[in-house]
């Protein structure tokens, strides 16, 4: 599945599905379950009508009535001397949780250094 | 108000932010060969559906991801209640994700499929790293062989594979 068309386009897969929906919905609207059980349900019907090897298909849904969501994607801020504004979040080396009570649970359910169901694989 | 523009291509508008803040282009990964293919086995409502999610889930209980090349990922057991799903993840707007991990990470939606015997049944586990990872060799030589393992040890029939 993918909603990066160029980017999948690149890796040039077996076979994809590409939704035209804004990253972070790559398998549907939040909440709308017979939306996402269609995409799903297309989805899995490609890997038998799907062919060729590297086709990517497009699935019919659309995000909005208007495309201007696309104008806003990945467009930096410029401060007031027109430089643009590095507005990506730093990458911070620190586990980042959702909620602070998550990493007391993490932090709980700790044996030594691992934690269950956690693979770091460059350490197996 | 304008509709059926082209897809956003996110490799040009990277290489645009890039050369803005003064940074060399990214990297893509490019594939030029024809792909390798594997043909549906067996009937889907037979099959044996895995599922491999980038979105940066993890499950109540677990560590959470780090955003500095993390090629680790999480077990999320096929049953979980979806309430104990967290997201985090530095290149995407996790509101939606938060709300509704279905929308990145399709687990319910697998489980109502085979409820409804539209597939045979969901793979004992899932599997969620975060994806953002720069380094290609990390995932090429370390993090995909270790899912693609773990996938053939749950005998799954057919992956889907969720990117954000």
């Amino acid at each position: 599945m993918s909603s990066a068309y160029s980017i999948t386009a690149s890796v040039n897969p077996p076979r994809a599905v590409y939704l035209d929906f804004p990253l972070g919905h790559t398998a549907g609207k939040a909440h709308d379950k017979p939306l996402q059980r269609r995409i799903i349900i297309d989805t899995l019907s490609a890997l038998d009508s799907i062919q060729v090897p590297g086709t990517m298909r497009r699935l019919s849904y659309q995000w909005s009535e208007s495309d201007d969501w696309k104008d806003r994607v990945m467009r930096p801020s410029t401060n007031s001397g027109g430089k643009t504004n590095d507005d990506r979040i730093e990458r911070f080396p620190e586990p980042q949780y959702q909620l602070p009570e998550d990493q007391q649970a993490a932090e709980a359910q700790m044996t030594g250094n691992s934690c269950p169901g956690c693979i770091w694989p460059e350490k197996v | 108000m304008q509709n059926n523009r082209p897809p956003v291509d996110y490799i040009e508008r990277t290489r645009e932010q890039y050369a803005s803040l003064g940074y060399p282009p990214y990297e893509w990964v490019r594939h030029e060969d024809t792909p390798p293919f594997a043909p549906l086995r067996k009937p889907l409502g037979e099959s044996r559906i895995g599922l491999i999610g980038s979105g940066g889930i993890y499950m109540q209980g677990q560590v959470a991801f780090h955003y500095r090349d993390d090629i680790s990922f999480r077990i999320i057991p096929a049953k979980v209640p979806m309430a104990q799903l967290r997201v985090t993840h530095f290149a995407y707007d996790l509101t939606d994700a938060r709300q509704d991990p279905n929308v990145v990470f399709p687990l319910a939606t697998l489980r109502d499929l085979a409820r409804l015997s539209r597939i045979g049944e969901v793979g004992p586990n899932a599997y969620a790293f975060m994806g953002g990872i720069y380094s290609a060799r990390k995932v090429r030589k370390t993090l995909a062989p270790a899912l693609a393992d773990r996938v053939q040890k749950d005998e799954v029939d057919v992956v889907i594979l969720v990117p954000v």
